[in-house]
């Protein structure tokens, strides 16, 4: 078991011909993600690496039952992309892409609420179940199948907390980027969720940053309803305000969404915080009571 | 990103928004010329990117010509300090002048992102003139918010509702439903992470009028608004970050002496916290991106030196996309470019990690390496700290 997504997964990539799209393809198809099909308009009926392209998400899904999408499209196009998805009935919707305007988002949130697809991201390294499957951009080989779901706003700062998490033997279940931006699909409640009914899950990790209150609000329902340890790391503690630090989601406005707010919530429902990311594993060892 | 008050007030008058009639002036004798041209009587208000300039005495009502000139001398080439800029403060070299309003009531009324519920909302306040965080702190319960279905969009009696509740009556309370709506097509337009309008008055003649107004830009909106850039004063932005913007690196100059390049936000974001915890100060915020060139990587490297406060370099890569042999190549061509003497720590994990420790350590430089992340930043705050004592 896992979350979102296994071994059975079938992926259709929307993007693929482009350079970023063709190369993860390739990385991910290495790592043994069943990639059945990809999409790029005007270049249906062709086939690249072996994969057959089709002109949309639909006729991708009609030939060869993809389930799910990972999406490089870029960001004039992205919303696009993931509303075709949704409409095309795909249960799960990647998107790796960084810079979609937050108009874009605004209607893409609003129409997926009526919708059965669920999305990731956008702007994040997507998700990977390690050993059966990777969606996105993250290095395969620094991942151990394991008990340990991570979900995360960052990209390299979860790779950080994934090799240690290997390193002590932990391993993961599944690890969910959930991507930097403002607006963003699968949230930090919605992975806990999934992480709390999965039974090869035993302990969660989570990692935030400055910006927004979704971590105080994952705090709170960790309180309530969590059956399982969770240990976090939150970055920007020194962060200045009123900056935006790299991500668009990542900024102090109006004195709202401090690290420091962040951790004393959490530590205060029960999660412990690791003081630095070079112990994000002993945190989660800590929390685990090992 | 950022423009100044004058920019957001035409940009506000296009949508048909009413704004105070004025001028931008770029010299003391603009500013004067001006002055004549209102009637005398007008306010000088100092163009920079922050809030605050009353009470550091950038926004001056004055009583003639004559003392325009005179403020307006004393404004230009000043650094004016507020709570928004920091010490370090921004100078003003662009003048508003504007006709002094009669003022009968203030409001508060913005559009921007509600995060919680992914919705642009619509907040106004019958308390103008003050600070929406402060109102929020004191007294949350003045403060409404109007959450917009972006399928519906705003409505005219959702708007009219809004008014209402501040207290607005009759033609004038149509007005304001009018600019409510303006304000919200100004918002998508636009691309607009912010809109607001603080404050929003009625004069003694009752008329609605925008008194001061702020815009922000969604940064990722740049591709659909080619005229983003054309409003950007750059006499306003720190040079690094100017640079760095054109090699779409994300850059943000701090007040320590350690250079940092890293890779991704979230794991910079934390470097700069252990950095700090370690008793160091990071100069600047840096993330070289994922997929970074070697070439990309040089320049980068080449920004951070260019900043006289560092004293030393730490540069953290996990490598996933991004090689670390690519990183190696970059560090050493920029610092063989610059000339670089400073002591550089490198701490690398990931992909070609061993390659990248190769081309390093064979590149002669001052470089220190690490495969743990607590150890470098230990090696280069003990170094710069030597550095220094």
């Amino acid at each position: 078991m896992s979350v979102l997504v296994n071994r059975d997964s079938k992926i259709v990539v929307q993007g693929i011909t482009g350079r970023t799209g063709l190369f993860h393809t390739r990385q991910c198809r290495d790592y043994g993600t069943n990639i059945v099909a990809g999409v790029t308009p005007g270049k249906g009926g062709t086939v690249i690496e072996g994969i057959p392209v089709f002109d949309t998400v639909e006729q991708a899904v009609t030939a060869t039952g993809a389930d799910v999408s990972m999406i490089f499209v870029p960001p004039p196009g992205a919303a696009d992309a993931i509303l075709e998805a949704a409409a095309a009935g795909v249960g799960l919707a990647v998107c790796i892409t960084e810079g979609v305007p937050v108009r874009d988002m605004v209607l893409v949130k609003r129409s997926l609420a009526d919708s059965s697809t669920r999305l990731i991201g956008p702007n994040c390294p997507g998700i990977i179940t390690p050993g059966e499957c990777k969606i996105g951009i993250m290095p395969g080989d620094i991942h151990t199948k394991g008990k340990i779901g991570v979900v995360s706003r960052s990209g390299t700062l979860t790779y950080e907390a994934v090799k240690q998490l290997t390193v002590t033997g932990l391993g993961q279940s599944t690890c969910i980027g959930i991507g930097g931006d403002p607006i963003i699909g699968v949230d930090f409640l919605d992975a806990l969720c999934l992480f709390n009914d999965d039974p090869e899950t035993e302990g969660v990790f989570l990692i935030g940053e400055i910006g927004g209150a979704a971590e105080e609000e994952a705090a709170l329902w960790i309180r309530e309803n969590m059956k399982k340890p969770v240990a976090a790391f939150i970055a920007g503690r020194t962060a200045p305000p009123g900056k935006r630090m790299g991500h668009a989601g990542a900024i102090i406005s109006g004195g709202k969404g401090k690290a420091e707010d962040k951790i004393r919530t959490l530590q205060e429902c029960g999660v412990r915080v690791a003081a630095s990311p070079a112990k994000m594993a002993d945190a989660m060892i800590g929390a685990m009571g090992h | 990103m950022n423009i100044h008050e004058y920019q957001a007030k035409e940009i506000l008058r296009s949508f048909g928004i009413p704004v105070p009639r004025g001028r931008l002036a770029m010299t003391a004798d603009q500013v004067e010329r001006t002055a004549k041209e209102l009637g005398g009587r007008c306010v000088v208000k100092a163009q920079i990117y922050a809030g605050g300039r009353g009470k550091a005495g950038g926004v001056r009502l004055v009583a003639d010509p004559e003392e325009a000139l005179q403020v307006a001398k004393d404004l230009f080439g000043r650094k004016l300090v507020t709570h928004q800029t920091g010490p370090e403060g921004l100078i003003c070299r662009r003048i508003l002048v504007e006709e002094p309003v009669e003022i009968a009531r203030e409001f508060y009324l913005s559009i921007t992102l509600d995060r919680q519920s992914s919705r642009y909302c619509l907040i106004a306040s019958a308390e103008g003139g003050m600070e929406i965080e402060a109102l929020a702190a004191t007294s949350p319960e003045k403060i409404h918010i109007l959450t917009i279905d972006p399928f519906m969009g705003l409505r005219t009696y959702q708007a009219r509702k809004l008014a209402l509740a501040l207290g607005m009556q009759g033609s004038l309370c149509e007005d304001c439903v009018r600019l409510m709506m303006n304000l919200y097509r100004c918002c998508l337009e636009k691309d607009c992470s912010l809109v607001e309008i603080n404050p929003l008055v009625i004069t003694r003649t009752d008329w609605l009028l925008a008194m001061d107004a702020k815009i922000n830009f969604d940064d990722n909106a740049l591709f659909r608004h080619p005229e983003y850039p054309e409003l950007l004063d750059y006499s306003q932005l720190d040079p690094l970050e100017i640079t760095a913007g054109e090699f779409e690196l994300s850059y943000i100059k701090l007040r320590g002496n350690i250079g940092c390049m890293v890779n991704g936000a979230g794991l910079a974001m934390a470097t700069l916290d252990m950095l700090n915890e370690f008793g160091g100060a990071p100069a600047n915020f840096l993330d070289v991106g994922g997929g970074a060139s070697r070439e990309r990587v040089a320049e980068a490297f080449k920004i951070i030196l260019d900043d006289p406060d560092v004293q030393g370099v730490f540069v953290n890569i996990f490598g996933g996309i991004m090689r670390c042999d690519v990183i190696a190549e970059g560090i050493v061509d920029a610092a063989a470019q610059v000339g670089c003497t400073l002591p550089i720590v490198v701490r690398m994990d990931g992909t070609l990690v061993d390659k990248g420790r190769e081309i390093l350590l064979a590149s002669g430089l001052n470089v220190d390496y690490t495969n743990f992340l607590a150890d470098g930043v230990e090696k280069i705050v003990s170094q710069v700290g030597k550095l220094q004592s």
